[in-house]
């Protein structure tokens, strides 16, 4: 547990304050960006907005959360972190753990936060967003685990970065599907489910990336 | 210090299509210092993975009790950040050693961010991990590499402490190194 702490406050002060802070700042920008942009594209039509607007924020999130992979994992294995910390018998799993939860509680919070004027921007009502925040708080994690999961296989691979980003895509449809579906009609049960697979990815997630880095470790 | 020991036993390694070496076997007990010879490219830090257990050799087995503390071309401290917090990560893990900073040349530039410091004081920052790891088996991956003089009389003088605290040291390096004991084996003999 003392470990998990070291390894969790670097991690978040890295993403946070640090080297790597673009990997907080950029999607939350992003994000923002897409829904301001979109009633540009889309026009004026208050109606159609406030259809949309809640899959479109869903899309701009899940989106946003591809733009940091490449400074999730690449730039330790190039330092040669994870082989000194196998060396003090700090298992990768541990290691990934950390990563993964630093990597949440530097993007979601604050995705969930710009969701607020976000939904102003595309023009969604208060409900509509009560449903979207729940989705987001139940998909985030998920997120956050398959960018974890697909920077460790990534890393080291040249044109990783690129790769990362379109292995995500298909991986994080049960996420969309699921967390937007909530969005319609009698969607409800859409949280449930997004819950679900988040618990999925947050499940596996350590272990596959460790495998992952232990794997790349042999080259 | 702990009792440790290192030996290994009929290595050999694969990287890509070229055999490196094999046949290889080592045996080093407390105190003891052994400079491994050889070229670039001959395959010096890969026995250095593999004795350190990060790379799994063709054949042959290691055994090693004591933990391994690794000094290779990576200092694992995180370029962005000052010298001082950057080492602070590994105190809190390492627990706070008495690596003393200012015998390593380092005291005036705790507050540097790591990617100034020179191909020189990033190996010195390297050696304060190292000492703060307090590790029994040293692997030091070309110590000297990018070192002054005093530089190279200092990693020669640790490795003399380190074995006269009861440790183990194996140098990897193509430069000549005064090691305690002066045991010395070349790759070369190992070649396939």
């Amino acid at each position: 547990m003392k470990h998990f702490l070291i390894l969790l406050r670097r991690d978040l002060g890295l993403l946070l304050g640090g080297e790597r802070r673009g990997a907080t700042l950029l999607p939350v920008l992003f994000f923002l960006a897409v829904a301001m942009l979109y009633p540009f594209a889309v026009g004026p039509d208050a109606p159609v907005l406030a259809r949309t607007g809640g899959g479109v924020l869903w899309i701009a999130a899940l989106l946003a959360a591809i733009l940091p992979l490449d400074r999730l994992v690449e730039p330790d294995l190039e330092l040669g972190l994870f082989d000194q910390l196998a060396l003090r018998g700090i298992s990768e799993e541990l290691t990934m753990t950390a990563r993964m939860v630093a990597h949440w509680l530097s993007f979601a919070p604050a995705l969930l936060l710009a969701a607020v004027p976000a939904s102003a921007l595309v023009g969604i009502d208060a409900a509509t967003l009560k449903t979207v925040e729940l989705g987001l708080l139940a998909g985030t994690p998920g997120l956050a685990a398959l960018g974890v999961l697909v920077a460790a296989l990534t890393a080291g691979l040249r044109g990783g970065a690129a790769l990362g980003g379109l292995l995500v895509i298909p991986l994080a449809v049960p996420l969309l599907v699921f967390g937007a579906g909530s969005l319609s009609a009698g969607g409800e049960a859409g949280i449930a489910l997004t819950a679900a697979f988040s618990l999925v990815l947050v499940a596996i997630t350590p272990f596959a990336a460790a495998a992952a880095i232990r794997s790349a470790r042999g080259q | 210090m702990q009792e440790c020991r290192l030996s290994a036993n009929n290595l050999a390694c694969q990287r890509g299509e070229r055999l490196l070496f094999r046949g290889l076997g080592l045996e080093l007990a407390g105190g003891q210092a052994l400079q491994v010879k050889g070229a670039n490219g001959i395959g010096k830090s890969s026995l250095i993975r593999i004795l350190a257990g990060l790379l799994s050799p063709l054949v042959g087995m290691v055994e090693r009790d004591g933990s391994v503390g690794l000094l290779d071309e990576r200092p694992a401290l995180d370029p962005g950040l000052p010298l001082g917090k950057a080492l602070g990560f590994w105190q809190r893990l390492d627990g706070p050693g008495d690596a003393e900073l200012s015998q390593l040349g380092l005291s005036g530039l705790l507050e540097v961010p790591v990617r100034y410091l020179s191909t020189g004081q990033k190996k010195r920052t390297a050696l304060a991990r190292l000492l703060g790891q307090e590790a029994p088996i040293w692997l030091l991956d070309e110590p000297l590499n990018g070192l002054d003089s005093r530089g190279v009389a200092l990693v020669e003088a640790l490795v003399v402490q380190h074995c006269a605290q009861g440790g183990i040291a194996l140098v990897a390096s193509h430069q000549p190194i005064a090691l305690p004991g002066g045991m010395a084996i070349d790759l070369a003999d190992f070649t396939a």
